[in-house]
């Protein structure tokens, strides 16, 4: 058998994985990456970019639609803008190849990127032999490669959680199959009403499937405060997006083609669907590289890490999904780059003051810091105010004067511990609620800051000044 | 085999957080029932936790110096038979692990509302029924309190890290506690400055700049005398008062005391003395031999008079409890306050003999100086201090004559006694003191 050696072996070219062996790779480690399928992980293949790109399309689409003379779904009023299409038609196969055309950009670009940087890639599956040594087979009779290192960065990432009435195959379809439609689904059925179904959801409906979202809590977004979920629920609702809140799923039906839930007062009905996505979480994938054989210590399902995303196996790293939640790619590109400057013996912690979400959902959701209920919780004396988007010029230009930007700060010295907004294109705020947030600015630094007008980031100054109690265009 | 797990248990008086002192066994060690396994503090004192049941030990719970809720695991023991792990739900095991300790808790429950103790056997743990933390705290104060995060832009985190600096210890100069890249570097600078130092030549052993730190962790009985006394002077505005007192005469009658009665009766300090007087005193000062829980709202008032004396031990400062100290007479408070001494001396002394005091006496001895400003021993309202007795000229009748002079140096809670009622009470105790015939007249 062929043996390599190197200091730092990655397991997975997801966004931790990657950014990892990029930085390592930049700090002089030997850096070897070894990737079963394409580079770029869900989130370039098969999460982020691809979701982002067919929500694009399906707002495109559905922007067409309202200006066409007969709106032919949902409710929505006729646009005011004076536009005036004649009957739009998407041809999915070419939105699902530029799509593709997207994740082939980037995933090549990630490929080069790291072979600039110098870090070896190897296509293949990964078999953990010990905390030291792994094997790796191409391909089917292949003789695998064993791969010796002193470093290993365990990045395997998640897999989409599935419902156990209700195995994925079939009708039955999880974010990966929603997100390469061969062609236009005419009824989808969302299980669960996370984000990712949500985004999914909506997404299908403005192609013009019809959609039915079944979510077993009363409420759609149950991870986000209500007032964040509120805008989302009627935007749904006005879509034509049916929603089958404090409903369990109880499984297909006999013929296959209906899923069967039951709500609160447990009444039973059937909703037909020819697909049924199911969106109910992810779980850490621990199980097909032999991670067991560690034996590492587990916090649930998920791997266990200090602040360094140290496992208990010495030189054992984790980062990304397979350490649980918050299963996002920039808190797993952050601990990637943290990792590989601690292996290049630089001090390191990670030690964000906030990791911020987002929701594409239609209206868009950013979640930074606490929430006032969770400053509370904390034990934080807290003050929040927000600024509603129906005040904010740009907002009302860009049809988009629904929802508000919301600040929470310390009651005794402003300091500002979180940021909510939930409004079409708030998503690009995010950068500003993270950038106060780490830089610990106070309310009145905010405040203070001359924001570009007209811009929606003036609904951040003012939500700011609201909090200090001299907002000015309210 | 099974496994049976020993939770900290509940040794009373609403404590949820036990001090863990010393293990008196290690992982391996075959145990017996009874045997000691670990002494863990609270507030007042040691206690030692026996094994309930006879293994070896798999397991401890936590290193010497850990503060452990109570209710958390404190050891593992592989036992002959079933074991407690799975049998017995947590709240179970926690209901039931007072039985544990090898000292006789009794929590006693005392309804704090109450005004006059029925009679004078009632115990005035008052505490018991007060909420174990206050809720409302006072609105924190802006600066970065202990266990907050220090902030700093990620920049300055970065380089902090890169320093090896942990920013926990930079001064901060920006607003809402804001670390910068000129904070960092003055530290970094005081830093560097110090290595430098250490590494100068030696040129001269005795006038070499010395720079050892030695850090020494505020744990055990000196954490607790931290926190204890942290709490008296953040919850307490405390109004200090001293006076002079002539104790000619009472030092000439305790001399003569001993003289007379020093082989059959013992010794007579200048203590059993001054508690006497307050026994006598606090009879029209109801006010000031009592107990105010702040978070209750409740003064209580006490017929007994339990008299906490400040003692300085190896360890740090104790205060044994006088009980009772109505009830006794000089020999026999003489006597009791001796052996409370050395039973805290050499870390004898049982909780219920360190707890329960309702006004407390503070001596330096020797050391006593002229004025102390004594911390009071919350949640008790008044201390009396005694400084040194020397002997000085005073005009007594137009003439110059020599007398032995005493300060008290007490204080007093302010909230609940006003500055007339303490002095009244300090002036009632002069006298007594000046006048000792009058401490024997009830």
């Amino acid at each position: 058998m062929e043996t390599r050696s190197t200091t730092l072996l990655v397991l997975g070219g997801g966004p931790g994985g990657y950014v990892a062996a990029i930085r390592a790779a930049q700090l002089g480690i030997a850096t070897t990456l070894v990737e079963g399928d394409k580079l770029g992980g869900t989130c370039l293949n098969i999460g982020c970019i691809p979701s982002k790109a067919l929500i694009h399309a399906a707002e495109q689409f559905e922007q067409a639609c309202r200006y066409a003379q007969d709106s032919s779904h949902g409710n929505l009023p006729r646009s005011p803008l004076g536009i005036r299409v004649e009957s739009p038609r998407i041809d999915l196969a070419q939105t699902v190849r530029w799509k593709d055309g997207i994740v082939t950009k980037l995933t090549n670009g990630v490929a080069s990127l790291l072979k600039k940087n110098g870090a070896q890639v190897i296509s293949g599956w990964a078999r953990i032999v010990d905390g030291k040594t792994v094997e790796v087979t191409s391909g089917a009779g292949q003789e695998p490669l064993r791969v010796v290192c002193e470093h290993l960065l365990l990045a395997p990432g998640s897999l989409p959680l599935a419902l156990p009435a209700m195995p994925f195959g079939g009708r039955v379809i999880s974010s990966t199959e929603a997100l390469a439609p061969p062609a236009l689904t005419k009824r989808l059925v969302v299980v669960g009403a996370g984000y990712i179904g949500l985004e999914l959801g909506t997404a299908y409906r403005k192609f013009g499937a019809e959609v039915a979202v079944v979510e077993a809590l009363d409420r759609v977004l149950p991870a986000y405060d209500e007032a964040l979920a509120k805008p989302v629920a009627a935007s749904l609702r006005r879509l034509g997006v049916q929603l089958h809140l404090g409903c369990t799923v109880q499984g297909l039906n006999a013929s296959g083609d209906a899923v069967r839930i039951r709500n609160a007062q447990g009444e039973e009905s059937a909703l037909p669907a020819d697909q049924v996505l199911v969106s109910i979480g992810r779980r850490p994938r621990t199980e097909d590289s032999g991670m067991h054989t560690l034996m590492l210590d587990m916090n649930g399902r998920a791997v266990r890490i200090d602040d360094q995303c140290r496992t208990s196996m010495r030189k054992v790293w984790a980062i990304g999904d397979v350490t649980g939640e918050p299963m996002l790619a920039h808190r797993a590109m952050a601990q990637g780059e943290m990792v590989a400057e601690i292996i290049a013996g630089r001090r390191r912690r990670f030690a964000p003051s906030a990791i911020p979400a987002v929701c594409f959902t239609d209206p868009e959701v950013v979640v930074v810091g606490r929430t006032p209920e969770e400053a509370t919780r904390d034990g934080l004396d807290c003050i929040s105010a927000l600024f509603p988007f129906s005040a904010n010029g740009r907002a009302l230009t860009l049809e988009s004067g629904e929802g508000f930007v919301r600040v929470v700060a310390r009651r005794d010295n402003h300091l500002i511990v979180g940021w909510q907004a939930v409004g079409r294109g708030v998503s690009e705020l995010s950068t500003a609620f993270g950038h106060s947030i780490e830089m610990g600015a106070r309310l009145e630094d905010t405040a203070a800051t001359i924001h570009t007008h007209p811009t929606l980031g003036e609904a951040v100054q003012e939500a700011a000044l609201r909090a200090l109690g001299h907002a000015l265009h309210i | 085999m099974g496994i049976h797990v020993i939770k900290m248990p509940d040794i009373g008086e609403g404590i949820a957080e036990v001090e863990l002192v010393a293990w008196h066994v290690k992982p391996g060690d075959a145990v017996t029932e009874d045997q000691n396994l670990a002494d863990v503090m609270t507030d007042k004192a040691t206690v030692e936790i026996p094994s309930p049941v006879a293994g070896t030990v798999l397991a401890l719970g936590g290193k010497p110096g850990a503060v452990m809720a109570v209710g958390s695991e404190l050891i593992r023991i592989e036992v002959e038979g079933a074991g407690n792990v799975k049998a017995e739900p947590a709240a179970a095991r926690r209901a039931a692990a007072p039985s544990a300790p090898a000292t006789q808790t009794k929590a006693v429950p005392v309804a704090a509302a109450r005004r006059e103790p029925a009679a004078p056997e009632t115990k005035s743990e008052a505490p018991a029924g007060s909420p174990p933390a206050p809720a409302a705290a006072p609105a924190a104060p802006a600066a970065r309190r202990s266990g907050d995060k220090p902030i700093a832009s990620p920049a300055v985190r970065r380089r902090a890290w890169d320093l090896g600096i942990e920013l926990q210890f930079v001064p901060c100069s920006g607003t809402a506690g804001r670390i910068t890249h000129e904070d960092l570097d003055a530290y970094a600078r005081r830093d560097l400055a110090l290595g430098h130092a250490a590494r100068a030549p030696d040129s001269g052993a005795r006038y070499a700049e010395r720079n050892e730190e030695e850090a020494i962790p505020v744990i055990g009985l000196r954490r607790k005398i931290a926190q204890k006394m942290q709490e008296a002077k953040r919850r307490i505005p405390h109004f200090s008062y001293v006076e002079e007192i002539d104790v000619t005469e009472l030092e000439a009658l305790r001399a003569q005391l001993n003289a007379k009665w020093l082989d059959e009766r013992g010794r007579i300090t200048l203590l059993p003395l001054l508690a006497r007087a307050i026994v006598l005193a606090v009879r029209e000062f109801p006010q000031v031999n009592a107990r105010f829980d702040d978070d209750q709202g409740v003064v209580t008032r006490y017929s007994a008079v339990h008299i906490g004396i400040a003692t300085q031990t190896e360890a740090g400062l104790m205060v044994p409890v006088l009980r009772h100290a109505e009830a006794r007479d000089l020999w026999s408070s003489a006597a009791e306050i001796a052996r409370l001494a050395e039973a805290a001396r050499e870390a004898k002394a049982a909780r219920e003999e360190l707890s329960g005091s309702t006004i407390t006496i503070t001596s330096l001895g020797a050391l006593g100086g002229i004025v102390t400003t004594p911390v009071i021993n919350h949640p008790e309202v008044a201390i009396v201090g005694v400084n040194r007795i020397v002997e000085r000229p005073m005009m007594r009748g137009g003439a110059v004559v020599p007398r032995l002079m005493m300060n008290l140096s007490s204080s007093f809670d302010h909230r609940v006694v006003d500055g007339a009622v303490a002095a009244r009470f300090v002036q009632a105790l002069r006298s007594l003191l000046e006048c000792p015939a009058t401490l024997f007249v009830e």
